[in-house]
């Protein structure tokens, strides 16, 4: 039986809340949301050592979401930690003047960087590592990227630095979902084969489900152990993953479901979550 | 016997001096160690000092990331690669995320004059300026340097510091450089017209009123070094006792000194304000001092602005 069971479980409501979320707002990056909702929550549960009390501790664990458009997941998962209130979160996303905006903001407890423009999560993460190593400080460093960002040439001038630095306190995760905002990433702009590139650039390579939250933790786990060098963990996932309403559709990269689509992915979210129960 | 110290040296030894006792001092560099006079510091300070490589988008970024975590990191690039290569770090990591970064734009203007556009900075007091939370500071000579630089360390805010690549003629000396974070220095009043200058253009101003004042044509000069947050507060002190207003600015006719000059007067005591500044085209090629000549960017210029307008 999976050590993740409990999780599992309640990601299935926490896919509900990033569905409530976007609903509430008028808007929301929702088919990114669903694939980056597994790594995000098994980070923040399982391995990020900061709480909504050491949020200023300098040993605390850092991470930044450099695919920033994925806010819903991140305010799920933040909500869920107890950075935030769910309930406020969902009153005031996308209104006029409101500290819940479509990306990430600094302001909140709990995130440490702005983003939103893609391609400086890693510098900035690489930034932070080297500051961890030349204080001597034990915490790791995180960021979580989308695959279509990695057309962006600033994540290969830090996939280059993090290396050449040996930052091996800095972890990223590339949310492999094979879709961006105009199609498949292999005919928008290829990234394939996309494990040899980061193994050229001296990283260690981890592949792995990204749907599986065991999958995933074990590879957050792995990643800990290795020496020298940073970890990425390509996080092979599905855009819209829960329901076949968004699944691996494109069009569903920014999108607000109609009444009768989010009474179907509400139906789908519930049934995920009894099979998630009645798994052995 | 003349100044051979150019300002990117003054920020090297102040920084020196200061990063002996403050380990979260750190400087970065894209492959310009050498350019920015910080070989030095690379080679005293080798625990606080990051080379990244030609990735000036890199370069900002990092340090911002180094900034999050409580380190007091100075970004050194030439100021054409640094204020628009790495614009958006600058925008998004530094200013947007509030981040205690430094950078420092070396070889700023036309320092670069012969190796032609692609290396001149004429837009970067626009665009640098144009970021909410950013601050522009383009000091006039090493004293000041070295006086901004220590105000620079004692806060936690980002900031653009552009700089020249050759030695200037001294403004100040060493023991008498007054000096007030985002004030501008009064270095010589009159009531006949305010001359308002920035980084490279203080002494041309200076010699300016220096000549004038022989003709009998009194000037204020004012070295606007804090070019963003302008002081509003000296300048329309000055503008209103003055008859007409002259700017002089190593950058381009449109968003630098001269517009911010003319924008606040103009809202609040009009008088005719007449810009001299690079010209919106390509800079002719040759040495900054050629440049500066072919565009009447010197004392002779600007007491000839003053003289026309007046007439």
């Amino acid at each position: 039986m999976s050590g993740n069971r409990e999780l599992i479980i309640h990601s299935w409501d926490l896919r509900q809340d990033v569905l409530d979320i976007v609903m509430a707002g008028g808007g929301g990056h929702i088919g990114g949301d669903m694939s980056v909702l597994a790594p995000l929550l098994v980070l923040y549960k399982k391995h990020l050592r900061i709480t909504p009390e050491t949020v200023d501790d300098p040993n605390r664990d850092r991470f930044v979401l450099s695919k920033g458009h994925s806010m819903e997941a991140y305010y799920a998962v933040l909500c869920d930690c107890g950075f935030l209130n769910l309930a406020d979160v969902k009153a005031r996303f996308n209104k006029l003047g409101s500290p819940y905006i479509g990306h990430p903001h600094n302001v909140l407890p709990g995130i440490e960087m702005n983003s939103g423009s893609l391609g400086h999560g890693l510098p900035v993460c690489v930034g932070m590592a080297l500051a961890g190593k030349m204080d001597k400080r034990d915490y790791r460093v995180y960021t979580i990227m989308g695959d279509g960002e990695l057309a962006e040439g600033s994540v290969w001038e830090g996939a280059m630095a993090a290396s050449n630095f040996g930052l091996d306190n800095l972890c990223a995760v590339i949310d492999r979902n094979r879709l961006q905002i105009s199609g498949c990433t292999e005919d928008v702009m290829r990234q394939d084969p996309l494990e040899e590139r980061w193994t050229a650039f001296g990283w260690n390579v981890l592949s792995v489900d990204g749907r599986s939250l065991d999958a995933l933790d074990a590879a957050f786990e792995a990643a800990k152990a290795v020496k020298g060098r940073p970890t990425v963990i390509i996080s092979n996932s599905v855009k819209g993953y829960g329901s076949p309403v968004m699944a691996n559709k494109a069009g569903w990269h920014h999108k607000v479901p109609t009444a009768e689509e989010y009474e179907q992915i509400k139906a789908d979210f519930l049934r995920g979550k009894e099979a998630a129960q009645n798994a052995q | 016997m003349p100044n051979k110290i150019p300002n990117r040296q003054a920020i090297c030894e102040t920084l020196m001096a200061h990063a002996k006792t403050d380990r979260d001092i750190v400087a970065l560099c894209s492959d310009s160690r050498g350019s920015a006079s910080m070989t030095p510091f690379f080679e005293a300070f080798p625990d606080q000092s990051v080379e990244v490589g030609i990735a000036e988008q890199d370069l900002v970024g990092i340090a911002a990331g180094l900034a999050a975590c409580g380190k007091k990191p100075y970004a050194f690039s030439p100021a054409s690669f640094l204020s628009t290569r790495s614009y958006e770090q600058s925008k998004v990591d530094v200013a947007y995320s509030d981040t205690n970064v430094k950078l420092i734009g070396i070889s700023g203007g036309v320092s670069y004059g012969a190796l032609g556009m692609s290396h001149h900075s004429a837009q970067d007091i626009a665009a640098m300026s144009a970021i909410p939370n950013m601050r522009v500071y383009l000091p006039s000579d090493r004293h000041q340097t070295k006086k901004l630089m220590e105000a620079l360390l004692e806060d936690k805010k980002g900031a653009y510091i552009r700089v020249g690549r050759n030695p200037v003629e001294d403004i100040y000396t060493e023991d008498n450089c007054p000096f007030e974070l985002d004030r501008a220095t009064v270095l010589r009043e009159g009531t006949d017209a305010l001359l308002v200058a920035c980084g490279e253009m203080v002494r041309p101003a200076l010699d300016a009123a220096e000549l004038l004042a022989e003709e009998g044509i009194a000037c204020t000069v004012l070295d606007m070094y804090c070019v963003k947050p302008l002081d509003t507060e000296t300048l329309l002190k000055y503008a209103q006792r003055a008859k007409i207003v002259v700017t002089a600015e190593e950058h381009a006719p449109t968003g630098g000194l001269g517009s911010m000059v003319a924008q606040a007067i103009g809202e609040n005591c009009p008088r005719f304000v007449k810009n001299l500044s690079l010209p919106d085209a390509p800079v002719i090629t040759g040495t900054s001092r050629e440049v500066f000549d072919a565009y009447g960017l010197n004392a002779a210029g600007i007491a000839q602005a003053v003289r026309s307008i007046l007439k």
